[in-house]
């Protein structure tokens, strides 16, 4: 999954670069150990709700990667029809509800989510996944809050990668970071290695056993660097390059990879895996580039049922 | 039919869908003792405190929770104790509520109802006493409902509710205690379907919620000097029913719009342009507003009175058009 994670994402990068995709795109790379290792651990009908930097989360959670690349590339076949691009990348399906263009938005949405879950009386849980940035916005205390008022069954998710955009988060940041707001808001929290998918993995999956075992809400830290700009297009000149060339020695895949080389797996292997990431995804780039653009009519369609501007839109 | 307040009609109407669908919901701050107002009184004790679920005073969570629990299948209904602090949760109704079918390309719905108690009450001031209405009009995915009677608050209530739709629900609070006949059991007013409230020949004024009596006892007035008003009770604003007003524009060749809200910017200048665009030739005088100038609403009872549009000033304007 980690390879797929990163071979869309140079593709997506690639697609970026040739002008075929005109909005923003975040890139997770180096942060796939974390989407890896929450989707994981959720259920096909589990919630998630992701950021502007989905695509990883959106395709660990099982999303088709052709439907995705479309998507971005605005084109027939896209998931969500061309009409959401990027940032709003859904499945419903497989239970992705939907990416966000609002940085902590999807909070509050997924303790909804897990509201819901508790009112029908389900097993479920509902993930959302945010950055460092997102907990100095009001909905990250809002959203945390009401899950804990309720004891409802959701998982939080700080990708804390060091930036908000092109700003250092601490900089930004008073107090102790995530972990301690969320503990301060009765919420069990722990800190994590986010580029170790195995400390990951087991994380979240003793989280989502304590969630669905009625045990409340829980919040997880992962710790991790961001290896390219905040967009496609930032160069991230506003830090030394020395400190990405280490942050690359610590690349989540790499050392996933030299874990499973301990464990007998040959290096072949690990390069078919590889291969066959990248070979998927630029297939899903060739697709989405051949597929037409969307039916006009669409720009219509699924506005509201209720003065549905089919009928009249002035 | 039973005679009730409008507070009594929005209570009965979410009661009788809470009976028949059990994934209505409603949250908000307060609902466990009945509501600021009293509209959801009683209920807690027959739905329980997770149907009639309080809520911590957290406007976004309140908006952004029933966005997410919409798209995870159930119904929402969200108090937001006044229309002014709904603004604490502009992001959550404007950016995701409204928008998140579209943007999704259509993989989900967001049925929810957003009950905002709005307008101007007694000594309130400027951060309780808002008509926000004309802003969630301009906003593609809303719907938006003002109704100005008890039976109205019943079907439009049962109608937002069974709606997939976000509905932002306006209730006047002036209006909370008036009372007036409900039909019983299962009323459902269709969304842009406007209600003639008075028959007339000479001009037509078209207002909603609580302006709408004060547009009423204006006409009375006007009788009595012989000028027939035609009143139209637009119900809900988007969509509104431009059939109606088009219907009794052709026939009055005047058209007067009152509302409680600010005047710049406001419902009435769509419905003026609107008229303007497609019925000119039948006006026989310029179409007129009349609606709040574009100062806050004060404390003071006088200073809050020079907000309020009154029938005098109603009364005042159709002479004045009556005449051109
Ligand atoms: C409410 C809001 N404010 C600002 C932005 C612009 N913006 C987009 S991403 C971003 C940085 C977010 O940082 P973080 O939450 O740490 O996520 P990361 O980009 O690091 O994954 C900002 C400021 C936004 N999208 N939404």
């Amino acid at each position: 999954m980690m390879h797929r994670i990163r071979a869309f994402e140079e593709a997506a990068a690639r697609a970026n670069k040739e002008q075929l995709v005109l909005g923003a795109i975040h890139l997770s790379i180096g942060q796939e150990a974390i989407a890896s290792g929450v989707c994981r651990n959720l259920r096909t009908d589990d919630y998630l709700l992701s950021t502007h930097r989905g695509h990883g989360h959106t395709l660990a959670k099982g999303a088709n990667a052709t439907a995705m690349m479309s998507e971005l590339l605005g084109r027939e076949g896209g998931i969500c029809q061309g009409k959401g691009g990027s940032m709003h990348i859904a499945d419903f399906g497989v239970g992705m509800l939907g990416a966000n263009g609002v940085v902590a938005a999807n909070i509050n949405i997924a303790a909804g989510a897990a509201h819901a879950i508790k009112l029908k009386g389900e097993d479920g849980v509902a993930c959302s996944i945010f950055g460092d940035g997102a907990i100095n916005r009001g909905p990250f205390l809002e959203g945390l809050n009401w899950a804990g008022v309720f004891k409802l069954p959701a998982l939080f998710v700080c990708e804390s990668n060091g930036f908000a955009s092109t700003t250092r988060t601490e900089a930004m940041t008073s107090g102790d970071g995530p972990a301690a707001r969320a503990r301060a808001l009765g919420i069990p929290a722990d800190e994590v290695d986010g580029n170790d998918i195995v400390a990951v993995d087991e994380t979240v999956r003793a989280a989502v056993n304590a969630i669905r075992g009625g045990g409340g809400p829980r919040f997880i830290v992962c710790k991790t660097y961001r290896l390219h700009g905040h967009t496609a297009s930032d160069p991230a000149a506003y830090r030394p390059r020395e400190e990405v060339d280490v942050a690359w020695k610590n690349d989540p895949i790499a050392r996933c990879a030299a874990i499973l080389r301990e464990v007998g797996v040959k290096a072949v292997e690990l390069e078919a895996h590889r291969d066959a990431a990248a070979t998927e995804m630029d297939e899903a780039y060739e697709i989405a580039k051949a597929a037409p653009w969307p039916d006009l009519a669409l720009a219509y369609t699924d506005v509201q049922d209720i003065g549905d501007p089919r009928e009249r839109a002035f | 039919m039973t005679v009730m307040t409008y507070a009594e009609a929005g209570m009965t109407a979410l009661a009788e869908e809470m009976r028949r669908d059990p994934l209505v919901w409603a949250v908000g701050e307060d609902l466990g003792r009945g509501g600021v107002f009293g509209q959801y009184k009683g209920l807690v004790e027959e739905f329980g405190p997770e149907r009639i679920s309080d809520a911590p005073i957290s406007e976004s969570a309140i908006m952004g929770a029933s966005v997410g629990a919409a798209m995870a299948g159930t119904r929402p209904v969200v108090e937001m104790r006044f229309a002014d602090f709904a603004l604490c949760a502009v992001d959550e109704l404007v950016n995701q509520a409204a928008k998140a079918r579209y943007m999704l390309g259509g993989q989900t719905k967001v049925p929810m109802v957003i009950r905002e108690p709005m307008g101007m009450w007694r000594s309130s001031a400027a951060q309780h006493s808002q008509s926000l209405e004309s802003w969630y009009t301009h906003i593609p995915g809303l719907v938006v409902a003002v109704p100005s009677t008890p039976a109205d608050n019943k079907g439009l209530l049962k109608a937002a509710i069974r709606a997939d739709d976000p509905v932002v629900y306006f209730e006047h609070k002036n209006l909370w205690g008036m009372e007036g006949e409900v039909p019983d059991g299962d009323l459902l007013i269709p969304f842009g379907r406007a209600r003639i409230e008075r028959e007339g020949r000479d001009i037509t004024i078209v207002s909603w919620s609580s302006q709408l009596h004060t547009a009423s006892r204006a006409s009375g007035i006007l009788e009595k000097q012989d000028i027939s008003a035609e009143v139209i009770d637009l119900r809900t604003l988007w969509p509104w029913d431009r059939d109606a007003v088009f219907a009794s524009v052709e026939k009055t060749g005047r058209l007067l719009i009152t509302h409680e809200s600010v005047s710049v910017g406001g419902f009435g200048a769509e419905i003026a342009a609107t008229v303007s665009e497609y019925l000119f030739k039948a006006l026989k005088s310029p179409v007129r507003r009349r609606a709040a100038p574009r100062i806050p609403i004060s404390y003071a009872p006088l200073l809050e009175d020079v907000v309020r549009v009154s029938e005098a000033q109603i009364v005042e304007t159709v002479l004045e058009m009556m005449s051109s």
